[in-house]
């Protein structure tokens, strides 16, 4: 075999209203990682987001308004697909996740399709919740590791990579509802034949802006965990044709036409 | 029979109002369709008011304005149901849209070099 091109990787991070915070998540993964494309998804931001992000050096992709974490996600994805990237990598502008693991999650696609940093992995993991919120994710985590064949306990994380497989599946399948964006992609990755592992990663606390930690919110967060999660696995996804699609070149994103009809493309 | 009277001139004004909407745009062939059914479904039930106590026999029921008000609140029911469907389809159609144009302005500006930004700001 030729030796492997190092591959390119794109870095896609999500953002509304996060001014405070872009700039300073930019600036971290240019100076660990300076091969690495950055775009930013400016989610109808009312602030100066897009603008910052610009100075700063990345690219920005203005959403005309504000479509939630998976639509500015499906964005991503489309750029990734269409401009040929080898691999991307959701990172959070809110400085929770560390771009110094982004070589140990690109390096563990090798043997999957997706990789997802997990707070709950390895022996000195220091992130802990509890009440309703704790039993969601370990619910989520169990049922998922199931799927996946492997341990998935962190589902709700959103410090993740993608290859060229899943990241043509998630440029036409990306959920855009809340908690779709974590626990419905893995499934809709799963269904369509992606493999998943994860790899221990220390999260920050957020530089701005707040986790929601009463108990009535995490309840609901609870209840919006079950169906979400209860919708994912019996929804149905056009799961083989995703799954045999070439991937990558692909601009087109219309996989879902029955077998043998012609699109009239070259 | 005050209330036939009633629900024939009802079924009419949705007839008018419906040929109205079509005549100005105002109304897509798709949606006038299943009105158009309900208003004649109406202005028979009106004409011919035996029709409805007949159905009420047949299926067991003591009062035929039961049976009236169940159909009409199924119907309502299915209606909304379909108003549902449509508003999530459009709303992923705006979702993929709004994509689409948020990744054109980002090539348009790789491709000029020109930032939008003083556009955004004036808006």
């Amino acid at each position: 075999m030729p030796p492997t091109p190092p591959a390119r990787v794109l870095v896609i991070v999500p953002a509304w209203n996060e001014q405070d915070s872009v700039v300073a998540t930019i600036n971290e993964i240019r100076t660990t990682n300076p091969s690495i494309d950055v775009l930013v998804i400016d989610d109808g931001s009312l602030d100066a987001t897009a603008q910052r992000a610009a100075a700063a050096g990345a690219l920005v992709c203005r959403l005309p308004f504000n479509l939630g974490v998976g639509g500015a996600m499906r964005a991503g994805f489309r750029y990734a697909q269409r401009h040929d990237y080898d691999v991307a990598v959701q990172v959070d502008a809110d400085g929770q996740h560390d771009p110094s693991y982004l070589p140990t999650l690109v390096a563990a696609l090798d043997d999957a399709d997706v990789v997802i940093g997990s707070r709950f992995a390895g022996p000195d993991a220091t992130y802990t919740v509890r009440g309703p919120r704790r039993w969601a994710m370990v619910l989520l985590g169990r049922v998922l590791s199931r799927l996946a064949h492997t341990t998935v306990n962190d589902a709700t994380s959103g410090f993740r990579a993608a290859d060229r497989r899943a990241i043509g599946v998630f440029a036409a399948h990306y959920p855009a509802e809340y908690l779709g964006d974590t626990v419905e992609s893995l499934v809709i990755a799963l269904r369509t034949g992606c493999t998943i592992r994860q790899v221990p990663v220390q999260m920050r606390p957020r530089t701005a802006g707040t986790a929601s930690a009463s108990p009535v919110r995490a309840a609901i967060y609870l209840f919006r965990a079950v169906v979400a999660l209860t919708l994912a696995l019996v929804r149905r996804w056009p799961t083989q044709v995703a799954a045999n699609e070439p991937v990558g070149q692909a601009v087109d994103t219309t996989v879902t036409l029955p077998a043998g009809q012609s699109v009239g493309r070259p | 029979m005050g209330a036939n009277l009633l629900g024939l001139a009802m079924a009419v004004a949705i007839l008018v109002t419906l040929f109205e909407m079509l005549r100005r745009h105002r109304l897509r062939e798709k949606y006038a369709l299943i009105w158009f059914l309900i208003a004649l479904a109406a202005v028979v039930v009106a004409v011919f008011p035996g029709l409805l106590g007949w159905a009420t026999d047949l299926l067991g029921l003591s009062l035929p304005s039961n049976l009236l008000f169940f159909v009409a609140s199924v119907v309502l029911l299915l209606l909304t149901l379909q108003h549902s469907y449509e508003l999530g389809r459009l709303e992923e159609r705006t979702r993929t849209l709004a994509e689409e144009v948020g990744l054109l302005r980002l090539e348009i500006q790789r491709a000029t070099g020109e930032d939008d930004t003083e556009v955004q700001q004036a808006r």
